[in-house]
């Protein structure tokens, strides 16, 4: 008993520090015999009653360039995102557990045929400038991102909505077709709510989330002050945060060993079991759904042959690349871009490894002429991308497959080989949920439809799916385009990336999630300070 | 009108001359280099669509010429324009950056000059013996190990052995004089490490160089000390070699010290053009490319300059 006792003990103490998470905390509460409720609110307990106000917190990101700016719309590197999460306040977020936690709006619902969503818009909550958050804020701002000239990174999102209105403090918005996961769209970064839509200046930076822009220097550094009537209590806990850029992996380290910063993002993975060791420094490891991949345009030659497709398939070692790639850091790839880090995936579907007498066979039933088949990567497509293909060549070419590497500078990658080459490295950031990661580059007419994937009846299970409320019939539906992708798509997937951050003793209230690095971008809004 | 007068007069016009050359030259690189400003931007996420509206917006679908000249006009007239990436004024972002650069340049030649110049001396002196093989082995070692080496060589050192200094060296306006040279501190070892041993080799081989004269061996039968004579008699005559070594490594300084400042996340000008150069900004890039440009041309003017002021026969010219 009395073991007992310390064992938890010792739990909550990691817990408070950050070290043990919620699953491994309730896992092993229920090994001592505690029931899962008590070990939640235990938990619960243990890493929030702690909450610490005051001080500063620094995080160090690696990704952010002198030319980026505030504006939301424009957001597209690690820096200026955790920026929109920091002093933006969304609809609504997608909580680590992959559910709808309500923000700007007090509450949402759905026609039952999915065509219309309407939003309760939360009273009392205030923008930066003392402005009080309304209906009409709200449409303005996803307006504002329909408009081409704003380039937003959100287009895609808002351009399904066909009719947007405000009507008292509750928002109607009509879709073009059915959509059930609206609201994890709406938790887009690039959607936080601007006063009046931040159409006058949309680079100001100013909305309604816990902290509030004090100074902001692209590519270096940005200060932000504890905004005082932020409506949430439970988020916010520190007097002012900063963000530095550091791009330099050593120094980015370094800075963090040396306490310069709290919290950084992407530890080298070379260095990451080295980091472990190092004291007063904790690595957070959160699997995700970023994946890297090779692409396939489905509609060139030699590629247009499913065959020739599934011999390349077959000839990938996927675990050597978790290894070797990601330093053992992410998990194996199944050739479409959803992993267990999505609502609704199906785990049944048989994990598809290295085969090379399968991969001989069907590249025999493809009938290519033994031509090579160049594969082209950049240092730049992913980190590891040139060792990676040449991984892949290897075990390609073992298989009796001309596979060959043409290495391509980093420098106009996505303009010149990306999307134009026939197959390539790349990578995905993964989506909050199924459909808008399947929406974005794999229907038949999405622009970003890397490999040139054409299958109609994937594409009406996917309109399908999109508007329907029945979640078995819902999981049926992506278990069958996942199978579609898997076995006749243009993509090859070897590994889903982790997150791998660095994080000081010091912080407490660190929760990791799979919506992004440094705990989803909100690492800054979540964490207090230990002094 | 003085010779020296009118040399100066005509080196700053061929300077301006020179100048716009280069301007011209960083517009014809930039317009080379694959891909436009639009597709570096939307990157990955490229669509014609949208690759269309954002060139509209931005102006690229004006024809070459009358684009540059646009920009021409526009820095003749003092107004730089604003970046094309994230529209902030461009003068006021180089105003910055470039007192940063300036302030890790100077800190670095406050340094590595005159020490420079005092182990050329000491090298010069003992050439052949100990001391010359010691000042000259390590600088040369120092010189030959690339920026970012040196540079996690002192990270390592000084911010997790012997925690004294920061790894990451941003300096912001509002910090005062000490707290921001506490901040530069790894970055100006590291520069003064690199730049030490071209000046201090080559202050070196000018003194030997002068040391063969008759007249040196003159005042050696004087009976003058080995310092003095090389202090008094060969380095007034080896002045012009060493100054316009000295003139390159501060250009050098100012304009070339982008890995370094990558490293410490400094700041400064380097940085900003290289994310510029990354994104196709031209009116930033060609900003800051004449700013470089007219770094080198005052320098090497300076140095010409100062070479015919210490040299009698270069100074009346019959």
């Amino acid at each position: 008993m009395n073991d007992k006792h310390n064992q938890l003990d010792w739990m909550v103490a990691r817990a408070r520090t950050g070290r043990m998470n919620r699953r491994d905390f309730i896992g092993r509460s229920v090994a001592l015999g505690l029931s899962a409720g008590l070990a939640s609110a235990l938990f619960g307990k243990a890493a929030l009653a702690q909450a610490k106000q005051g001080g500063t917190i620094r995080a160090g990101i690696s990704g952010g360039e002198s030319t980026n700016s505030l504006d939301p719309a424009l957001a597209a590197s690690p820096v200026p995102i955790n920026h929109c999460s920091t002093w933006g306040e969304m609809l609504c977020d997608v909580t680590p557990d992959g559910q709808i936690a309500w923000r700007i709006a007090e509450e949402g619902s759905v026609s039952p045929d999915a065509m219309e969503w309407t939003f309760k818009i939360r009273q009392g909550v205030e923008f930066h400038n003392g402005k009080t958050v309304t209906a009409d804020d709200v449409i303005a701002t996803f307006k504002r991102h329909t408009d081409e000239k704003a380039q937003s990174g959100a287009l895609g999102i808002v351009q399904g909505i066909s009719e947007m209105k405000a009507e008292g403090d509750k928002i109607v918005l009509k879709l073009s077709s059915g959509n059930t996961d609206l609201p994890y769209l709406l938790a887009d970064y690039h959607l936080a709510i601007q006063p009046n839509g931040g159409v006058d200046n949309p680079a100001e930076g100013i909305g309604a989330g816990p902290y509030k822009v004090e100074s902001f220097e692209p590519g270096v550094r940005t200060v932000f002050s504890k905004f005082a009537n932020y409506f949430d209590p439970e988020i916010g806990h520190a007097d002012s945060v900063e963000i530095l850029t550091i791009n330099d992996n050593t120094a980015r380290t370094a800075a963090l060993q040396s306490g310069q910063v709290h919290m950084i993002n992407r530890v080298d993975p070379k260095i990451a079991e080295l980091l472990k060791g190092a004291p007063s420094v904790v690595v957070k490891q959160t699997p995700g759904r970023g994946h890297f991949v090779f692409i396939m345009h489905c509609d060139k030659a030699p590629f247009d042959n499913n065959d020739l497709r599934m011999a390349l398939k077959l000839s990938i070692k996927r675990q050597e690349m978790v290894e070797k790639i990601l330093g053992g850091l992410g998990s194996m790839g199944n050739d479409f871009p959803i992993n267990a880090a999505y609502p609704l995936f199906d785990d049944s579907i048989p994990q598809r490894e290295y085969d090379a007498a399968a991969a001989a066979e069907a590249y025999k039933k493809s009938g290519h002429d033994g031509s090579p088949i160049i594969l082209r990567s950049a240092p730049g497509a992913f980190p590891g991308a040139v060792d990676a293909a040449n991984l892949f060549a290897a075990s390609a070419n073992a298989a009796g497959i001309p596979l060959q590497v043409q290495v391509e500078p980093d420098d106009g990658y996505w303009s010149n080989v990306w999307n134009v080459q026939p197959f390539c490295a790349s990578y995905w950031g993964g989506r909050p949920v199924q459909d808008q990661m399947y929406t974005t580059a794999y229907l038949s007419t999405a622009d970003w439809n890397d490999t040139k994937f054409k299958n109609a009846r994937f594409d009406e299970l996917l309109v399908a799916a999109r508007a329907e409320l029945d979640q078995a019939k819902k999981k049926a539906e992506y278990s069958e385009m996942a199978h579609i992708v898997r076995d006749e798509g243009g993509l090859i997937l070897p590994m889903f990336n982790d997150f791998v951050d660095g994080v000081r003793e010091e912080i407490g209230g660190w929760v990791d999630d799979p919506n992004g690095e440094l705990s989803g971008g909100r690492a800054l809004s979540r964490c207090w300070l230990n002094a | 009108m003085h010779p020296i007068l009118r040399l100066v007069v005509q080196r700053v016009a061929l300077g301006l001359l020179l100048l716009l050359t280069v301007s011209a030259v960083i517009f014809l690189g930039i317009e080379a280099l694959p891909g436009d400003t639009a597709q570096a931007i939307l990157g990955q996420q490229a669509t014609p669509e949208a690759l269309a509206n954002l060139r509209e917006k931005m102006g690229l679908n004006d024809p070459p010429l009358t684009r540059y000249f646009h920009w021409l006009g526009g820095v003749l007239t003092g107004d730089l324009g604003h970046a094309l990436t994230n529209g902030a004024d461009i003068a006021q972002s180089i105003g910055q950056r470039l007192g940063n650069t300036l302030f890790l340049a100077g800190c670095a030649a406050v340094i590595a000059v005159p020490l420079a110049i005092l182990l050329g001396l000491i090298a010069a002196r003992y050439a052949g013996r100990w001391p010359d093989k010691l000042i000259s082995g390590i600088t040369l070692t120092t010189i030959s190990l690339p920026e970012f080496v040196a540079a996690y060589f002192v990270i390592y050192l000084l911010t997790q052995l012997i925690p004294v200094f920061q790894p990451v060296a941003m300096v912001f306006p509002g910090m005062g004089f000490w707290a921001k040279l506490h901040a530069v501190a790894l970055p100006v070892i590291v520069l003064v490490l690199v730049v030490l041993a071209h000046m201090m080799r080559m202050t070196r081989a000018a003194i030997l160089n002068v040391m063969q004269s008759a007249y040196i061996e003159t005042a050696e039968l004087k009976g003058l000390s080995p310092m003095t004579i090389i202090w008094r008699h060969a380095f007034p005559n080896a002045i012009a070699p060493v100054v316009s070594v000295v003139m390159l490594n501060l250009a050098y300084l100012v304009v070339g010290v982008v890995v370094v400042e990558v490293v410490f996340g400094y700041n400064a000008l380097g940085q900003y053009l290289v994310d510029h150069v990354t994104k196709r900004d031209l009116p930033v890039v060609q900003a800051v490319g004449l700013i470089f440009a007219a770094v080198y041309i005052v320098l090497n003017m300076l140095a010409d300059i100062i070479g015919i002021l210490a040299n009698p026969r270069l100074r009346h010219p019959k």
